[in-house]
C-alpha cells in the first residue's frame, strides 16, 4: 500500500514544484519569486520526509529542520533588501 | 491495529502532499502578490503537521517526536514573521495590487511617514486612529 501512496504523493509534489518553477520564471516581482522558492523549499522538505517514510530511516530529520530555518532567513533577507530600495 | 495505523499514515501523507499541490496551483493561478501569499502559507503549518504526524506514526517511534516538534515549532514561529516582512515590503514597493483591497489600514501611517522628513517618530492624530 505504501507504494501506491508514494506514487500519489510524488505526482502531487511534482506538479506542485512545476507550478512553483513556472511562477519563479514568470513572477512579475522579486517577491513573487521569493514566495515561490519558499514553497519549493517546503516541497523539498516534504519529499525528504516521504523518503524517510519509504526507506524507514531518520537520517534526514536534521535536514528538514535546517530547511525550515533556511527558508525563513532567505525570505526575510530578500524582503529587507527589496524594501530598502523603495524609492528607486 | 497495524492496518489501521497504515491507513492513517496514508491519509495523512496524501492530505499533506495535497496541501503542497494546493499551494502550487494557488501560486500559479492567483492574480496578485497578496493572494499568492495566502496560497503559499497552506503547506507551511497544516501540511507539515500532517506529514510529520504521518512520519512519526509510520516509524512507530517516540524518539523522533521532539525533533519533528522542533521543526514544526520553527515553522510556526517563522512563517508569520516572513509573511509579515514580504507583505510589508510588497506594500511599500507597490508590488501589491492595492485597488483590490477592501480595507487599507496601513495607508494612513504610510502616507504620514512618506510625507515627512525621516526623523523616526510616527505621529498619527488621535481622531484618525479610530
Amino acid at each position: 500500500m505504501i507504494e501506491i501512496v508514494m506514487w500519489i504523493c510524488g505526482i502531487m509534489l511534482g506538479l506542485a514544484s512545476i507550478a512553483c518553477v513556472i511562477r519563479v520564471a514568470k513572477g512579475p516581482s522579486i517577491l513573487d519569486r521569493v514566495l515561490a522558492l519558499d514553497v519549493m523549499l517546503l516541497i523539498i522538505s516534504v519529499a525528504l520526509c516521504l523518503e524517510m517514510i519509504y526507506n524507514k530511516h531518520t537520517d534526514f530529520l536534521l535536514f528538514v529542520v535546517a530547511a525550515c530555518t533556511l527558508g525563513f532567513i532567505g525570505s526575510v533577507t530578500v524582503s529587507r533588501y527589496v524594501s530598502d530600495q523603495r524609492n528607486a | 491495529m497495524e492496518m489501521f495505523l497504515d491507513i492513517l499514515v496514508a491519509v495523512f501523507l496524501i492530505l499533506g502532499c495535497l496541501m503542497s499541490l494546493i499551494a502550487g496551483i494557488g501560486l500559479l493561478t492567483f492574480p496578485d502578490m497578496l493572494t499568492r501569499m495566502h496560497a503559499a502559507t497552506k503547506p507551511q503549518v497544516l501540511g507539515f503537521l500532517l506529514i510529520f504526524t504521518g512520519l512519526a506514526i509510520h516509524l512507530r517511534s517516540w524518539a523522533v517526536v521532539p525533533v519533528l516538534a522542533l521543526a514544526w515549532g520553527m515553522q510556526l514561529l517563522t512563517a508569520p514573521v516572513s509573511a509579515h516582512m514580504i507583505g510589508r515590503s510588497g506594500y511599500r514597493t507597490k508590488h501589491a495590487a492595492k485597488d483590490s483591497l477592501y480595507a487599507d489600514e496601513l495607508k494612513l501611517v504610510v502616507d504620514k511617514v512618506s510625507s515627512m522628513p525621516a526623523t523616526g517618530v510616527i505621529e498619527v492624530p488621535e481622531e484618525e486612529k479610530k
